[in-house]
């Protein structure tokens, strides 16, 4: 395998020690596993585009000021709804804002409420299955209860009546969306935390004294980490949907921060003679939603050829 | 679970049957636990909410003395528990508050506007069927190949899609541009009334009424919604129906079918699709539930007088009982799919049993 590989004499070194049979320490056998995972994904060429779309959102998200000329929110009716020309690429609002800016900036709101959704969920979703899973008895019992009744809301309808209770903005479109977003990750650690909770090395572990709080967070908890990382990717697309969809409804930012799910909402009512103000940030979301799926799918060909 | 195929005597056949009962009994305790917690969820919403219920009741001009009435009256006086209690025995009874927007009970609300959303789900449904299975099989039959990456990018797109958007730019260029189909709304106004509410349905309604016209007429109202909804069933039954073919084309008895020179086409959808018929209705009933949820924006962008559209109203006129009304049902009934498909699935397959 690695000879095939190895053209350049000095990849030779790097390569063979990546994917040595017998690594010397954790590290090299993490690293290891890691080249392994990124080669079955990078043969994937979807996948890699995915990645190009989620790292293209980073790049945008933390770049938008220098990457337009125009402020997101600053207003000049003299040029609003113009259509797509040279000045605004993607033509301007109703409040001759540029259009193309504003998605830029938006980039920001998607992306902040998509990092704080997953930081916010997986966790959750990872002590309470993993916690579950290897307490077992009434513990896993009650806890499992509680994830399948979350379970029975459908995602986006949990949020609007949450976001109903707490007001409308995007802190509270935050957390709605989160406490909606964690059974599914609990589920998965759960799953986990039972095939490894009769391995030998959690004997050993218990039969050493280690407390059960001890050995979920040191033992248990890092080996579900990669598997609630591939699921919280996967989760991300149908995540973005929602907060466009509470923004749409007007439930997420409110104006004039740029949201892309609020500009279609605001562009709606000059859709049949100015499509662009509404159909640009629906684009937008499109790619974006695309590009997580994409690489959510990739991952999970990488990881596990044989599911669905 | 293997011993299917042995010959049962009658003392086997009753254990079974009695297995078959207790795992059905099982089904429905935890389906009514998943319910109260359901109710205990809406019931704690409801306790969060910022709008002070008895503000809202009595208006902010009210003396102390009525402001403290009212707060007995309506029951907020008493411990959470028992708050809960109450609450729980209402919804039991089917009283599920009144709401503030409409002055009907929000049952009463509901069951109007839910034949709407039925509708739209129904045929939304069909189409995913329709489409998604025919795909999934055609994408499974050529794997690897370009057809198969075709279906697959179709799939994506329909999970990536906002629905909300995927319905406005429809409008525009279906209704707007093109004028092939109707406008937003169920119907278009001079039909509006005209036919006797029989079922709520109106595809249904005016075709017992006989009246093609008004038929034609909601047929068209119906498609481009509809179809914008079963986008994403679309994306997922195919997807599922690829998978399990993909798992079945490779069972031996395919190969036998072939050897023995059976034509493809009854291989693949007589037998092969024969086979994952089952896992599949469980599919589609998720997908139903899942419909649910995209109801609500694509009501909104349609004008579509069904639960979406109900609940969103609500929220925005803060009429708490109705929006938690409408989330309870909601729940419940994608709780109450679920456990049709799980039943289902334990009727029609010999090996669930």
């Amino acid at each position: 395998m690695t000879m095939r590989q190895s053209d350049a004499p000095n990849s030779v070194g790097w390569r063979a020690w990546l994917l040595d049979e017998s690594p010397s320490g954790p590290w090299q056998a993490r690293l290891g596993r890691t080249w392994r995972l990124w080669r079955a994904f990078a043969r994937n060429p979807l996948a890699l585009a995915g990645l190009a779309v989620v790292l293209g959102l980073v790049v945008v998200a933390l770049f938008a000021p220098w990457l337009t000329p125009y402020s997101p929110v600053e207003q000049d009716l003299s040029v609003r709804l113009l259509a797509p020309n040279g000045a605004h690429w993607l033509g301007t609002d109703q409040f001759g804002r540029d259009i193309l800016g504003r998605i830029l900036y938006g980039a920001r709101t998607t992306l902040l409420i998509v990092t704080l959704v997953a930081a916010i969920s997986a966790p959750i979703g990872l002590v309470i299955g993993c916690v579950a899973g290897y307490a077992g008895g009434w513990l896993d019992k009650v806890l499992m209860r509680v994830t399948d009744i979350f379970l029975a809301f459908p995602k986006l309808i949990l949020a609007l009546a949450l976001v109903a209770a707490l007001g409308p903005g995007i802190e509270n479109a935050v957390i709605a969306i989160a406490l909606a977003a964690w059974p599914p990750f609990a589920r998965l650690a759960r799953a986990e935390t039972l095939t490894i909770r009769g391995s030998d090395f959690i004997a050993a572990a218990r039969l050493q004294g280690a407390s059960p709080m001890r050995i979920v967070w040191g033992e248990v908890m890092p080996l579900c980490m990669p598997s609630v990382l591939v699921r919280t990717s996967l989760d991300m697309a149908g995540i973005i949907l929602i907060a466009a969809g509470l923004g749409f409804l007007g439930l997420g930012a409110q104006p004039p921060a740029a949201e892309w799910g609020a500009m279609i909402a605001s562009g709606r009512q000059f859709m049949l003679d100015q499509w662009w103000v509404a159909a640009m940030p629906g684009l937008a979301i499109l790619v974006v939603s695309l590009g997580f799926n994409l690489l959510g799918d990739g991952l999970r060909d990488a990881l596990d050829p044989k599911q669905p | 679970m293997a011993r299917i195929n042995e010959s049962l005597d009658s003392n086997e056949r009753f254990d079974a049957t009695a297995r078959r009962l207790k795992a059905a009994a099982g089904v429905i305790v935890s389906v009514a636990i998943t319910l109260f917690g359901l109710v205990l969820v809406t019931f704690l919403i409801g306790r969060v909410v910022p709008v002070d219920p008895v503000l809202a009741a009595v208006g902010d001009r009210a003396s102390p003395e009525a402001y403290e009435a009212a707060r007995i009256a309506l029951g907020l006086d008493r411990p959470l528990v028992e708050q809960f209690l109450l609450y729980l025995g209402d919804i039991l009874r089917g009283d599920f508050g009144q709401s503030v927007l409409t002055a009907n009970p929000v049952l009463v609300d509901i069951g109007r506007v839910f034949p709407a959303t039925l509708e739209l789900a129904t045929v939304a449904t069909l189409f995913g069927v329709g489409l998604g299975v025919p795909l999934g099989v055609i994408a499974a039959t050529r794997q690897g190949r370009w057809p198969d990456h075709l279906i697959r990018v179709v799939g994506l797109f329909g999970y990536s899609v906002p629905v909300f958007w995927l319905g406005l730019m429809g409008l525009l260029l279906f209704y707007a541009e093109l004028d092939w189909v109707a406008g937003p709304g169920r119907l278009d106004v001079y039909y509006d009334g005209l036919v006797p509410t029989v079922t709520g349905l109106l595809l249904v309604d005016s075709l017992l009424a006989g009246d093609g016209e008004i038929f034609a007429n909601a047929f068209s109202h119906i498609v481009l919604p509809a179809a914008v909804l079963g986008y994403f069933s679309l994306a997922y039954i195919s997807r599922m129906t690829r998978s399990l073919m993909l798992s079945e084309l490779s069972q031996e008895y395919v190969m036998t079918a072939r050897v023995k020179g059976l034509s493809e086409s009854a291989v693949v959808w007589r037998h092969a699709l024969g086979n994952v018929r089952v896992p599949l209705i469980t599919v589609i009933a998720l997908s139903y539930g899942g419909l649910l949820e995209g109801s609500v924006l694509t009501e909104t962008v349609f004008a579509w007088p069904g639960l979406g559209q109900y609940i969103t109203n609500s929220l925005f006129a803060a009429d708490m009982d109705a929006v938690l009304g409408g989330t309870l049902v909601v729940g419940a009934l994608f709780v109450g799919l679920n456990m049709v498909s799980d039943l289902l699935y334990r009727l029609f397959d010999p090996r669930a049993r």
